[in-house]
């Protein structure tokens, strides 16, 4: 079989954006592999969004629906991917690294007993072999794997598979599932203030460091996420966050969240080994710091020397100003 | 409170990294290793666990070669009872023979609990401890930064996007550690003489059959050295500039 | 942030340690860098001792690390005591002094000299960081010369009654206890010198600190006075007799301070190190010009003499076949080439170096009181002199 099991994420009723980068992926796959897309969603309801799926190449999506399944149930949620993976003969099985996804890739590959390439920032088909490259060591390093074992089951980096429009006709169906939700249960999801962004996620993160000198000054770097209209999250380095000024979800780095935004600002950060493994796949890169030869310097593309409380107020103003 | 936790041996986070000879792995000359730091947390989860309970037993299971003795050893010295060491000539790039291996020794060991590292910082897998949790019938929860325990229940909290999840889930369960969950212990003089005295057990590594092959390593592409536009303020309307004519991120 | 502290090894020093030795280092390395670099600039500057990080330090074993586990030390070789001074002065020497004290200076006497009781009694507690003691020794007029002690006890029908001043004494007036050194006989009797252990809230003991130091700033240091001090008979050390018991336990503090030494110059290194690549001048780095490379080759290589060099002093202590002498060389050699490494680094960081920011004008600082403490320079000279000689050329 050459199709590729695309397994994409909702949640409260919405398909995640992250969705398109796996379909994308998946999509590469199914081309090399002269096979379909089909999308799978698990939830309690059909989503809103999922007819977005085709556009992106996917030839069919189907919704699997369940009582218990309007929040993440992990065990649930493996099981029905892994019959319908295993029952559909899939090459592959291709989902986000997302929170969730990190969580459930491994189960559905160990229930498959098959490996998983996880956290990939390319994949593609090398004969008769899926083949990926993800990042090791912090990202000091990456890794060029060949996964023999069938399905390959595979876990992409999010905000690295650009999605691409590739409209196919795509069917849609909605199959009701009685596979119960399981023992590991979501009885709450308490959600950061609403409108922000998680920085794993935004398309723009405005980090911030020690140059902040108060954790009240990191208002400075929330007023200038906020010109960006919805669009950017406020990031934070491992100084800060060990400092208490701001909650570990923040944290960019080694030991925080790996971020590839279209924009990154580096305010206030010196640039310690640590913090570049968390950022240096973002597309551009702004350092904004008072010293002059501090490490970010040498791997922003575009760098201001001042002071940041100056600087961060104007930018703001004049982001407000380009964007109307 | 029986638990286990199972643990890896890895380059410190500031290694430099260099590709060795065959082209597929690691350079090890002048590389230090450490215990891997999700695991740490994880071992002191296991410790506090253990000092609330008042009684119990918390074993330490590492798959790696001879040399992961010493990051056992560094788990003992922190205060875990015994450990095994699943001995390999070299610890496979697939999670799930790993996953198997310590399936085997922990299954009839009547754990109440199994706490990994949510990932290791050499392979960033994210993939053992749920698959371990798979193989042995298992509940489990990822990548957890709080965690409570009462009457064989547990509830935990882990971080998703833009929130945090609340979790239930029934004991025995396996659990793996995020930072935020626990500040770490330092090994304590006394705890190193300790750990010399304490059970270490090695044994072979059999994970089974191996799904995937490692073809390559190289470094990423260096970023290019950009430029600074310019001094305090008055470089804003520049960088704009730039940043929409030039970079076209705006 | 800097990058974590890593160590200097161009030898590969580290294959020559045991695993219990890396992993004692590693622990007070991680504990320096998390719990004691973050305020020692500040602590430096006000001029007090973190005090509020004696717990931790006592609660990881760090004080009297070389003394058995039955009196609540950790039982580790001397190799490994050396590691851990060598690593809390990676920090500050100011918070070395006060483990050494603490270690070698309070705990060994009562050790070596003291009565199964009074082990019992206090090495438990000053290994747990509950007491804390200081050495009384230097007297203001006899440093070099501490044979010349004024200082005396005099038997009573029930104990002792203590007389005297003693001068640079490190932790006096944070300790609760004192060990102090007075002639039990004629002023000229160098033989009838003891040890006593008295506790420091005695009527007629008093400690004041000594002010105005540019030196070791994160250390409290004292001058004891004793008027008429009243302790009990069991105060009296029984095994100490003569110059020769306070001049032992002045061998295990400069074996400590030998290793202690090249923890800063380990520190100095480091930071001229990364100040030299990323410092940028006439359009490079100025690592890259020939002078600073000089400079850094000079350090790294007095760095590994001065390692090599202790472990193999560390090995011979462990046999027991060590000479003073043997650690009278390595005081002096490595508390020298620190002093030198600190200066050469401080002068590479041009202007900064200057700054409490930065770490090498602090090291600078405190090792001209470890080239002056516990034998100066000089001193260790004419040890080494009369040693190859057989002649002496003191007094």
């Amino acid at each position: 079989m050459s199709h590729v099991l695309a397994v994409v994420e909702q949640r409260d009723g919405a398909l995640r954006k992250v969705s398109h980068e796996v379909v994308t992926g998946a999509r590469r796959l199914a081309d090399a592999l002269g096979g379909e897309v089909h999308a799978l969603i698990v939830a309690a309801a059909p989503v809103t969004g999922a007819e977005a799926l085709a556009g992106f190449g996917a030839d069919r999506v189907v919704t699997a629906t369940g009582d218990g399944f309007a929040r993440y149930a992990p065990e649930g949620m493996a099981a029905i991917i892994a019959e319908r993976a295993r029952d559909g003969g899939y090459r592959a099985v291709v989902c986000a690294a997302t929170a969730t996804g990190k969580d459930l890739a491994p189960r559905v590959a160990a229930k498959l007993d098959v490996s998983l390439a996880a956290d990939v920032t390319d994949v593609g088909m090398d004969g008769a072999a899926v083949v990926v490259t993800r990042p090791v060591y912090a990202g000091k390093a990456n890794l060029r794997l060949s996964v023999t074992a069938a399905p390959a089951v595979v876990s992409l980096r999010p905000n690295v598979f650009t999605p691409v429009e590739r409209p196919r006709a795509g069917t849609a169906e909605t199959i009701a599932v009685s596979t119960a939700a399981g023992r590991v249960t979501v009885r709450e999801v308490k959600a950061a203030a609403a409108g922000t962004l998680d920085v794993a996620e935004a398309p723009i993160v405005v980090s911030g460091g020690r140059g902040l000198k108060e954790p009240e000054n990191f208002k400075l770097l929330e007023e200038l996420a906020a010109a960006f209209g919805g669009q950017a999250a406020v990031g934070a380095s491992r100084a800060v966050v060990d400092a208490g000024w701001r909650a570990h979800g923040d944290q960019v780095g080694q030991t925080g969240k790996t971020v590839s935004p279209n924009l990154y600002f580096a305010v206030g950060v010196s640039g310690a080994i640590q913090h570049l493994a968390g950022m240096r796949t973002s597309k551009v890169i702004v350092a904004i710091n008072k010293d002059k030869d501090a490490p970010i310097f040498k791997v922003a593309d575009y760098g201001i020397v001042g002071d940041l409380f100056e600087v961060v107020p104007r930018l703001t103003e004049e982001i407000r100003r380009v964007r109307g | 409170m029986k638990i286990a936790v199972c643990i890896k041996r890895v380059p410190d986070s500031e290694t430099r990294v260099k590709v060795a000879n065959d082209g597929r792995s690691l350079d090890e000359a002048g590389v230090k290793f450490i215990l891997n730091p999700y695991d740490e947390f994880a071992v002191e989860e296991a410790l506090r666990r253990k000092e609330a309970a008042g009684a119990g037993e918390v074993a330490v299971i590492a798959v790696g070669t001879a040399a992961s003795q010493e990051t056992i050893r560094t788990a003992l010295a922190m205060g875990a009872d015994r450990g095994v060491l699943l001995q390999a000539d070299a610890v496979p790039a697939d999670g799930l023979a790993v996953a198997r291996a310590l399936a085997a020794e922990l299954q009839d060991g009547g754990y109440d609990l199994i706490l990994c590292g949510k990932m290791a910082i050499d392979d960033q897998s994210y993939q053992v401890g749920p698959m371990l949790a798979e193989r042995l019938g298992l509940p489990c929860v990822t990548a957890v930064t709080t965690l409570s325990l009462e009457g064989g229940k547990g509830v935990a909290e882990r971080e998703i996007e833009g929130g945090v999840e609340v979790v239930e889930f029934p004991l025995p369960a396996v659990v793996t550690a995020d930072k935020g969950l626990n500040e770490p212990r330092y090994p304590a003089l006394k705890g190193i003489m300790a750990a010399k005295k304490k059970p270490l057990a090695v044994k072979p590594f059999d994970g089974g059959t191996v799904g995937v092959a490692v073809t390559g390593m190289g470094l990423p592409a260096e970023r290019q050295e950009g430029r600074i536009v310019g001094e305090g303020a008055a470089a804003v309307p520049e960088l704009v500039r730039l940043l929409r004519e030039e970079a076209k991120v705006l | 942030m800097a990058p974590r502290f890593q160590g200097i090894d161009f030898y590969d020093g580290d294959s020559l340690l045991s695993e219990e030795e890396r992993a004692v280092r590693d622990t007070v390395r991680d504990w320096v860098e998390d719990e004691l670099m973050p305020v020692i600039a500040e602590h430096y500057l006000e001029g007090k001792f973190p005090r509020e990080l004696v717990p931790r330090m006592a609660e990881l074993g760090f004080f009297g690390a070389n003394l058995p586990e039955e009196y609540g030390c950790a039982g580790l070789n001397n190799v490994a005591y050396g590691l851990i001074m060598q690593e809390l002065e990676r920090g500050d020497s100011g918070v070395r002094s006060f483990a050494s004290v603490q270690g070698a200076l309070v705990m060994y006497p009562i050790y070596a000299f003291g009565s199964e009781e009074q082990k019992k009694r206090y090495l438990p507690a000053l290994a747990s960081g509950e007491l804390i003691g200081c050495f009384g020794l230097t007297e203001p007029d006899y440093g070099s010369n501490p044979g010349g002690m004024i200082t005396v006890a005099r038997e009573t029908a029930d104990g002792w009654v203590l007389n005297g001043a003693k001068m640079w004494i490190t932790n006096g007036s944070t300790a609760q206890l004192a060990i102090v050194w007075a002639k039990t006989g004629p002023i000229e009797d160098v033989s009838s010198i003891r040890g006593f252990i008295v506790p420091t809230d005695a009527k007629g003991f008093t400690a004041k600190d000594q002010k105005g130091k540019l030196s070791l700033r994160a250390s409290d240091t004292s001058e004891l006075v004793l008027e008429d001090v009243h302790v009990g008979k069991d105060a009296l050390l029984p095994r100490s007799g003569g110059i020769k018991s306070p001049l032992m336990c002045l061998t295990q503090a400069r074996y400590g301070i030998a290793w202690g030494a090249i923890g800063a110059a380990m520190a100095c290194y480091d930071e001229a190190v990364s100040y030299a690549k990323n410092r940028v001048m006439f359009g490079k780095p100025i690592g890259a010009f020939q002078i600073q490379q000089v400079r850094l080759a000079e350090m790294l290589t007095e760095i590994t003499k001065a390692q090599l060099l202790c472990l193999q002093l560390g090995r011979l202590k462990d046999r027991g076949t060590v000479t003073p002498q043997q650690v009278s060389l390595a005081k002096r050699n490595n508390v020298d080439m620190a002093t030198e490494c600190a200066r050469e680094a401080r002068r590479l960081l041009g202007a900064n170096g200057i700054l409490a920011e930065y770490q090498a004008m602090r090291h600078l600082a405190n090792l001209e009181s470890v080239y002056t403490y516990e034998g100066t320079h000089d001193v260790h000279s004419l040890i080494l002199g009369q040693e190859i000689t057989g002649l002496s050329a003191f007094g």
